[in-house]
């Protein structure tokens, strides 16, 4: 569990031009779950195939084709909301959501709109060390994707790819808790983060794997926190929803543009109209999506085709007692156990490859603070240079480990590890062999140091003169002690040894 | 002689195949001369005399090589909802025009499998909606029977009214059928003949052109309860393809034939009694009571409360599901697609597209579908309608617990009418002919119907039998007992 | 319930049919026929009473996970009234 404690973090208040104002936000997230067929149908999830390929009849909805659900999607949700805390409803079920749309075959989506499969959980969102905002999941339901048409090949057609119809999602959805643009954001990394550690969802933005609708609603202070007391929404302003939002950036640009456009709807005297809006991020506006079904009427009814999904108890508590250890509980275990501070802890744990690899070079090295910054700044800096992941890394955790601990010995100095980073890091090898070889470890022999000082002594009978008048000058000393020994001297050693020879 | 193997039945041809008395490849030609021969029937409506001849002659070789199940070499048709691969199947639809699947139905397959032999596809209401045959893209199928020597053309009834009629004319040797309201049994009582409708989940809905999910069970349409019980043998099973399927072993339907049904259970249910029903009806009800309990069934008059209700509520569920089931006929990936004019955009394709491909009887439905299901009116129809199917269900449970068998009804409210006869009354009028038939599909239990006798004028009548669930062995034990007590052989006077 | 001809229209809008104006209040003397008979189900008594899922219970079957179908664009645009370079065409949507 989680024993960090943290504080919640102000909401964001836009001045307008008579009050001020807050913001109330609630989301909807779409994540597609890691599967490698679809929800009901054998045809692959693969993503950038010829177009319909990854097609079924089923999923182009022949006639006569009926859907078996897969149950691996079941699992998966199952476990996301187990990720999230979240009560498993043993029975669920399947609607359709009726609509028209050339890249949805079927003429209906199968979702779950009266009986999900997952109920209410939350997420911690971290905004900075010790400030953090929990957001109350509502429910996630399980649900089929939609094709996907290209407007932009033909000027009189559009073109219709089935390749993503029925691929399984996941909506999560929030309830409005995020107070702000920068909370949102924080809120969809925290969920993404979470999905990837579960591995229940890639959470690939670019690819539409994890996409978001906001519901964005502003209110006069004071007025959230009667919300909160009573659930009763008629305390909150009416939302707008902005529809299909795949980048952190633009879901925070658009929240931004929205409240204001509302807080001058509403200051002006006017009253903001419930509806889906479209985010343009060429202009950094919102528009009203022109209805493209007057008065929504998704007509929603059980699918016949389908049964009530009944799980067992005994399923879940297998598929809990599997979770890994979520980003919440190894952050505190990392600064509980290795002394981290929450700031590294937090870099550490932001991708579960991250962290496991960073274990493996602290549980090797033996020294957490070293081995975090070694991590955080030579291995993610020198990765980043050349647009790696941690998973292409040249340097493996081992050998991290060894570079570590030779500095840990004072067996090289922190410059000669830099130096022995890059040659592990381009041409591989044991770095205490390389030390070795290379003569890169450091001199604290002070029998070596002393002849060194005494040869240099010797050589140069003004320079003694003038640092014996001028301690300073020592350091011009040390200097040539470092140089006449390759820099493998330990600097301290010979900082001590020089000042005593000269009797300074 | 070649005329003559038409009528056979197929327990019958199994037997001549198996003896070596005849071959498949006779059987079919016989059945496809029968078919060229019979137009003015318009039952089938796409001949395939090449794969007929191909299955034919497949069949004949595993009958000689001594591997023949009961349906080798048997020359069936196949009603136009099943998808046939490479086969035209357009559900009776203008809005399927020119569709040939890729795939097979899972019923066809199975029965194919088996050396069954397709003549081709058969005639039926647009997509399974209707009771007369009517509603067909082909025209209406004609019914073989006729009233006394009056040559006006009757209904064979509908939906499968091109399966009904291939088998009264002796053009096939049996045919599939499918029922949603009473689409097997109404059609088999207009014409003469058996047909069955399984307990839901029994058939496999996989590649059959889906009219309403939660009540459509394909069937077997033949000669008489024997051929239903082989027919419907390789029909049944569990389809992993269909989430609704039952995954529950099939009985050897045949054997189960014994004729014995001493001991068992009848009961008559008081609510089928209606205002205005032909005395007729009221009477072969009554004779068939009578022949059950002479060959030793205990007769019992039961009370189904909800019975009245159940043509209203089917009346929500089926349009309901059939306006979404048949959202996907929309013009972008099979079928038809409207010309468009100057400017029309994808919401005119949809709304030209469908406006023509659809007859007025399934655009009705699909309005009235989408209406129940609105904003606000989902729980003062459907919900209320799904409500109610659950009392209807019940009114069946509680008289099975008590002891009940099997249930004896008519199977229609009337003999055959004419063609165009309905056409001036409004839609409800027709619905009604269902009205003996519905619960059974609202319940999801199994229902046959058999021919035990004749009107006045000379049209074929006949009873439902009612069975528990997955007892379809036995049900069709008790129809083969009724079956023989009735002694039903009149065939229609070829006049086409 | 009585429908008038708006809501006949609505409806037809609704499930993507053209029907034509002149032709809206036969329809919708027909929905009030049909709906006219629907409305007997208020006589019944269905307090307490669990709208019905299945109507034959079972447990619901489920897959694997593994690729067992698709790869076959060709069968797939077959019967395809407008299919061009592995898409299905349609006019031009207007988001």
């Amino acid at each position: 569990m989680l024993d960090l404690t943290y504080d919640t973090p102000k909401p964001k208040v836009i001045a307008g031009a008579k009050h001020d104002w807050e913001l109330v936000i609630g989301m909807e997230v779409h994540a597609q779950v890691a599967s490698q067929a679809k929800l009901f149908s054998g045809a692959s999830t693969k993503f950038g195939a010829e177009p319909n390929s990854n097609v079924s009849f089923v999923d182009a909805a022949m006639p006569g084709m009926l859907p078996v659900i897969n149950e691996y999607c079941i699992e998966q949700a199952v476990r996301t909301g187990l990720g999230l805390k979240a009560e498993i409803n043993l029975t669920s079920a399947f609607d359709r959501k009726n609509y028209f749309y050339p890249d949805l075959p079927q003429g209906y989506q199968i979702s779950q709109l009266y009986h999900p499969l997952v109920g209410e959980g939350e997420i911690i969102v971290d905004m900075e060390p010790g400030i953090a905002r929990k957001v109350r999941i509502e429910r996630i339901h399980v649900e089929q994707d939609a094709g996907k048409s290209i407007h932009d090949m033909d000027p009189h057609m559009s073109f219709v790819d089935l390749n993503r119809t029925g691929v399984a999602l996941m909506e999560i959805v929030s309830r409005p808790d995020i107070r702000g643009p920068e909370e949102a954001a924080a809120y969809i990394a925290k969920l993404r983060q979470i999905l990837r550690y579960l591995g229940t969802c890639d959470g690939n933005m670019q690819n539409g794997n994890l996409r978001a609708d906001v519901n964005v609603s502003i209110c006069r202070p004071g007025q959230y926190e009667k919300y909160m007391e009573t659930q009763d929404f008629s305390h909150l302003g009416t939302r707008c929803e902005i529809k299909n939002m795949n980048s952190m950036r633009f879901i925070q640009m658009a929240i931004e543009y929205e409240a204001r456009r509302q807080i001058q709807i509403v200051e002006g005297g006017g009253k903001v109209d419930q509806e889906t809006r479209l985010y343009d991020p060429d202009k950094n506006e919102t528009r009203s999506m022109r209805s493209k079904e007057e008065a929504h009427d998704y007509r929603y009814f059980p699918c016949p085709d389908l049964l009530p999904l009944e799980i067992e108890q005994a399923w879940v508590d297998d598929i809990a007692a599997s979770l890994p250890e979520l980003p919440d509980e190894k952050k505190a275990r990392f600064v509980k156990d290795f002394g981290l501070s929450e700031y590294d802890a937090n870099v550490l744990t932001a991708e579960v490859v991250n962290a496991a690899y960073f274990e493996q070079v602290v549980t090797q090295a033996d020294d957490g603070k070293l081995s975090a910054n070694w991590v955080i700044n030579e291995l993610f800096g020198r990765l980043k240079k050349d647009d790696c992941d941690i998973t292409d890394s040249p340097v493996s955790p081992a050998q991290l480990a060894g570079i570590i601990k030779l500095i840990k010995a004072d067996t090289i100095s922190g410059k000669m590890a830099k130096d022995l980073f890059e040659i592990v890091y381009t041409e591989g090898g044991n770095p205490e062999e390389i030390a070795e070889a290379r003569g890169m470890k450091q001199v604290t022999d002070t029998g070596a140091i002393e002849t060194a000082v005494d040869e240099i002594i010797a050589a140069n009978p003004a320079q003694v003169e003038k640092a014996k008048q001028n301690p300073k000058l020592a350091g011009w000393f040390v200097g040539q002690v470092m140089k006449a020994t390759g820099g493998k001297a330990n600097p301290k050693a010979v900082n001590d040894i020089v000042a005593a020879k000269l009797g300074l | 002689m070649m005329s003559d193997l038409t009528k056979l039945k197929i327990s019958e041809a199994r037997d001549a195949l198996r003896k070596g008395d005849v071959t498949s490849v006779e059987l079919t030609e016989a059945c496809l001369d029968a078919i060229a021969g019979a137009k003015a029937l318009n039952a089938f409506v796409h001949d395939t005399p090449e794969i007929a001849r191909e299955m034919a002659k497949a069949a004949d070789a595993r009958i000689k090589a001594g591997d023949a199940p009961s349906l080798c070499g048997i020359p069936l048709g196949i009603k136009d909802l099943f998808c046939t691969k490479g086969v035209a199947s357009q559900a009776a639809s203008n809005i399927l025009g020119g569709f040939k699947p890729e795939y097979e139905s899972t019923v066809t397959t199975q029965m194919f499998n088996d050396g069954a032999v397709m003549l081709g596809k058969l005639n039926m209401d647009e997509f399974a909606m209707g009771s007369s045959n009517e509603t067909s893209a082909y025209g209406n199928a004609v019914n073989p029977w006729r009233r006394g020597n009056d040559d006006a053309a009757l209904t064979p009834g509908g939906s499968s009214g091109g399966s009904a009629a291939a088998v009264a004319a002796d053009l096939c040797l049996g045919a599939t059928g499918t029922d949603t309201g009473g689409s097997i049994r109404q059609p088999a009582a207009f014409t003469g003949i058996t047909g069955i409708k399984p307990t839901y989940g029994r058939c496999s809905r996989w590649g059959i052109i889906a009219f309403a999910s939660s009540l459509d069970q394909a069937g077997p349409m033949t000669k008489d309860v024997r051929d239903a019980a082989i027919m419907l043998q390789s029909m049944c099973g569990h389809d992993p393809k269909d989430s609704t399927s039952a995954d529950l072993v099939v009985p050897d339907f045949e054997a189960m034939l014994t004729g014995d049904i001493r001991g068992k259970t009848i009961g008559i249910p008081k609510e089928y009694h209606m205002d205005g029903m032909p005395e007729e009806i009221e009477a072969l009800w009554a004779e068939g009571r009578k022949m059950l309990q002479d060959a030793g069934a205990k007769i019992v008059d039961i009370s189904l409360p909800h019975t009245k209700y159940a043509l209203p509520a089917y009346y929500v569920i089926a349009p309901a599901e059939a306006s979404s089931n048949l959202a996907r006929y929309d013009g972008v990936r099979y079928g038809h697609r409207a010309k468009l004019g100057q400017g029309d955009g994808i919401t005119e394709m949809y709304e030209k597209t469908r406006a023509e491909g659809f007859g007025p009887e399934v655009q009705r439905r699909i309005m009235i579908g989408t209406y129940v299901l609105s904003a606000g009116f989902y729980d003062a129809y459907y919900n209320r309608a799904r409500k109610v199917r659950t009392l209807i269900k019940k009114d069946f449970e509680d008289v099975f617990a008590a002891g009940v068998d099997a249930i004896l009804t008519p199977a229609t409210p009337s003999a055959a009418f004419g063609l165009g006869e309905m056409k001036d009354a409004d839609p409800v009028k027709m619905y009604l002919n269902d009205v003996f038939t519905v619960t059974v599909n609202l319940a999801g239990l199994p229902g046959i119907a058999i021919p035990t006798g004749l009107d006045k004028q000379g049209l074929p009548l006949g009873l439902q039998l009612i069975g528990r669930p997955w007892e379809e062995g036995d049900l069709l034990n008790t129809a083969y007992a009724l079956e023989q007590s009735a002694g039903f052989v009149s065939k229609p006077a070829k006049w086409w | 319930m009585s429908i008038d001809k708006e809501t006949a229209a609505k409806v037809a809008k609704l499930a993507r049919i053209k029907v034509e104006d002149d032709a809206l209040p036969a329809l919708a003397q027909e929905f009030n026929d049909i709906l006219g008979f629907i409305e007997q189900l208020n006589e019944v008594d269905v307090d307490g009473v669990e709208p019905m899922v299945s109507v034959t219970p079972m447990r619901l079957k489920r897959r694997t996970d593994g690729v067992t179908d698709g790869n076959m664009q060709d069968k797939v645009l077959k019967n395809a009234p407008d299919a061009r370079e592995g898409f299905f065409a349609v006019p031009k949507v207007v988001e």
